[in-house]
C-alpha cells in the first residue's frame, strides 16, 4: 500500500497515470520516425530535388503495394531470405563445429587458427569475382559467399565462449561421472550459448548484407537484383521501394534473432537484466 | 621461428595452391599458379595501375570513415548525455541499424553519381551507426561514481562531459570504430564492384571481364591483405590509446 502512495503523490489514479505514461512513451518512440517520413514527403513535394533524386514517399508506397499485389515482393523477399538464411545456417552450424573442434583438438587448432585470425578481418567480398569464376552466377555461389563471410564471427565467438566456460562446472560434471559427450552437450554448450548467440547476432545481418550485394552483382530475382534492375532503368521509385523493403526484412530478422536469444537464454541471468542494445 | 610454426598452415595452403595448379589438378584458368599471380602483382605495381587505383580506394574509405567517426561519435555521446536527443534519435537508429547498408549503393549513385562522392557517402552512412552505438553504450555506462565525484568537486556540465564521460566511453567507442573499419572495406569493395570507374573493385571487375585472372587474383589478395593490415594496425593503436586503463 505504501508504494502506491509513493508513486502517485498528487493523488492521480494510478491506472490512468500508467496508461498516460505508456501513451506518451509509445508516441515518443514513433514520433521521430513519423517526422522523418513527413520530412521526406515534404522535401519531395517542395521541388528542391527532382523526382529522380527523391521520389515522393506516397509514390514509393504505391509501388511497394503494387509489388505486394503482383507477387513480386513475395518472390524477391523469399529468394533473398532463402539465400541469406541458408548461408547463415550453414555458417552457424559449421562455425560452431569448427570452433568446438579447434578448442578440443590440437591439430585443428594449429591448422585453422592462423587462417581464422588472418581471414576474419579481411574483406571477403573481394573474393566474389573468384567465386563467380568457380561456381557461376546462381544460388550456389551466392550462398557460398554468404557462408564464407558469416562463418568467421561464429567460429571466433565459439572459441571465446568455450574458453570462458567455468572450470568448476566441468570439474563437478566429471566428478559426478558424466561422460565426455555428456559434458559437451549438457555443460559446455549451454554454458557457452550466450557468447555463441552473440556471434550469431553478428553473422545474421552480415548474411543479409552479402546476400543483397551478391544479388546486385549477379542480377536476377531477389531484393538486391530487383533494385539493380530498377536502377539500370533509372527507375528511382523502384530503388527507394527496394530500400524500404530490404529495411523491413532486415528489421524483422534482427528482431527475430533477439527474441530467439531471449527464448533460448531464459534460464540465464542475462534474461533478467534489461537489454542494452 | 615461432611465427613460422604458427603461420605454417598458410604456407602449406600456398604450396598446395601452386602445386595443384602446376600439376593441372585444377584448371589454371580458374586458379592460376601462385607464382604467376605474384609476377602479375609486380607488373601492376611497376606500371602504377595498382597504386593509382589503390590510392583512390583508400582515399574514399578514409574520407567516409573519418566523417562517420566524427559525426557518429558526437551523436552517440549526445544521445547518452541529453535525453531529448536520445528520444528523437533512438527510434531512427533502431530502424536504420538492421538495414543492410549495401542496399544504399544504388541510392548513393542516384544522388552523387559514379565517382568518389557516392562511395564516400555510402561508407559514411554505413559506418556511422556502429560508431554511434559504441559511443552511446560507452557514454551511458560511464560509472555513476565518477560522475558523482566530478559533480561534487564542482565540475561544470561541459567539463564533466569532456573529462569523465568521453574517456569512459572510449573503450566501447573504439570497439565500434573497429566494426566500422571492417564495414568500410566491405562497402568500398562492393560499391566499386557494382559501379565505378576507378578503384580496387573496379580493377577486379575489369580484369575479370578481360580474363586476365592472374592479375585479378593479385588485386583480390591485395585488398584482402590491406583489410587485414588495417585491422591489425588499428588494434595496435587502440592498445596504446587505452594503456591508461590498465
Amino acid at each position: 500500500m505504501n508504494s502506491t502512495i509513493a508513486e502517485t503523490p498528487d493523488g492521480f489514479p494510478e491506472k490512468a497515470a500508467r496508461i498516460a505514461y505508456r501513451l506518451v512513451w509509445g508516441f515518443a518512440r514513433v514520433f521521430s520516425i513519423l517526422l522523418l517520413l513527413a520530412v521526406w514527403e515534404w522535401l519531395a513535394a517542395s521541388g528542391a530535388f527532382t523526382t529522380f533524386q527523391l521520389p515522393a514517399l506516397s509514390k514509393v508506397l504505391v509501388r511497394i503495394w503494387a509489388d505486394i499485389t503482383t507477387g513480386d515482393f513475395l518472390i524477391n523477399t523469399g529468394l533473398t531470405l532463402y539465400r541469406a538464411l541458408a548461408g547463415f545456417l550453414i555458417a552457424a552450424i559449421g562455425g560452431v563445429i569448427l570452433g568446438m573442434a579447434m578448442s578440443r583438438l590440437r591439430i585443428a587448432r594449429w591448422f585453422f587458427d592462423p587462417i581464422i585470425s588472418v581471414g576474419f578481418p579481411m574483406p571477403k567480398i573481394a573474393f566474389l569475382p573468384v567465386i563467380i569464376l568457380w561456381l557461376g552466377v546462381y544460388d550456389v555461389s551466392k550462398i557460398t559467399m554468404i557462408v564464407f563471410d558469416a562463418i568467421f564471427p561464429v567460429v571466433a565467438a565459439t572459441i571465446i565462449a568455450i574458453q570462458g566456460v567455468e572450470r568448476e562446472l566441468l570439474w563437478s560434471a566429471r566428478n559426478m561421472g558424466a561422460k565426455e559427450r555428456e559434458v559437451l552437450w549438457q555443460v559446455v554448450l549451454p554454458a557457452a550459448l550466450p557468447q555463441i548467440m552473440t556471434g550469431f547476432q553478428v553473422a545474421l545481418p552480415l548474411s543479409l548484407i552479402v546476400a543483397v550485394v551478391t544479388e546486385m552483382l549477379m542480377g536476377g530475382y531477389g531484393l538486391g537484383g530487383a533494385m539493380m534492375t530498377a536502377s539500370r532503368f533509372a527507375n528511382s521509385v523502384g530503388v527507394f521501394a527496394g530500400i524500404v523493403e530490404i529495411a523491413v526484412v532486415g528489421y524483422i530478422m534482427v528482431k527475430g534473432m533477439a527474441i530467439l536469444r531471449r527464448r533460448l537464454l531464459i534460464w540465464h541471468q542475462e534474461a533478467n537484466d534489461p537489454s542494452t542494445a | 621461428m615461432k611465427a613460422l610454426v604458427r603461420y605454417s598452415p598458410l604456407l602449406i595452403l600456398a604450396v598446395g595452391w601452386e602445386v595443384s595448379s602446376r600439376l593441372g589438378l585444377v584448371s589454371p584458368l580458374a586458379l592460376p599458379p601462385l607464382s604467376d599471380v605474384i609476377s602479375a602483382w609486380i607488373d601492376m605495381i611497376k606500371d602504377g595501375e595498382l597504386v593509382t587505383n589503390g590510392l583512390t580506394s583508400i582515399y574514399r574509405a578514409f574520407a567516409g570513415l573519418a566523417l562517420a567517426i566524427v559525426i557518429g561519435g558526437v551523436l552517440g555521446i549526445a544521445m547518452a548525455w541529453f535525453k531529448p536527443v536520445n528520444i528523437l534519435l533512438a527510434p531512427i537508429v533502431e530502424v536504420f541499424y538492421p538495414l543492410p547498408k549495401s542496399a544504399l549503393i544504388p541510392v548513393t549513385v542516384i544522388w552523387l553519381g559514379f565517382g568518389d562522392g557516392s562511395k564516400i557517402l555510402l561508407i559514411f552512412l554505413g559506418c556511422m551507426l556502429p560508431v554511434t552505438i559504441g559511443a552511446f553504450n560507452g557514454a551511458r555506462s560511464s560509472e555513476r561514481h565518477l560522475v558523482w565525484s566530478a559533480r561534487s568537486m564542482g565540475a561544470s556540465r561541459l567539463r564533466m562531459l569532456w573529462d569523465v564521460v568521453v574517456p569512459s566511453a572510449m573503450p566501447e567507442l573504439l570497439n565500434g570504430i573497429r566494426t566500422a573499419l571492417a564495414l568500410s572495406f566491405i562497402l568500398l569493395v562492393s560499391s566499386e564492384l557494382i559501379v565505378a570507374q576507378k578503384g580496387f573493385g573496379y580493377l577486379i571487375g575489369s580484369l575479370g571481364a578481360n580474363g586476365t585472372y592472374d592479375a585479378m587474383y593479385a588485386v583480390v589478395f591485395t585488398v584482402a591483405f590491406l583489410g587485414f593490415a588495417a585491422d591489425r594496425i588499428y588494434l595496435l593503436i587502440t592498445k596504446r590509446a587505452l594503456a591508461w586503463r590498465a
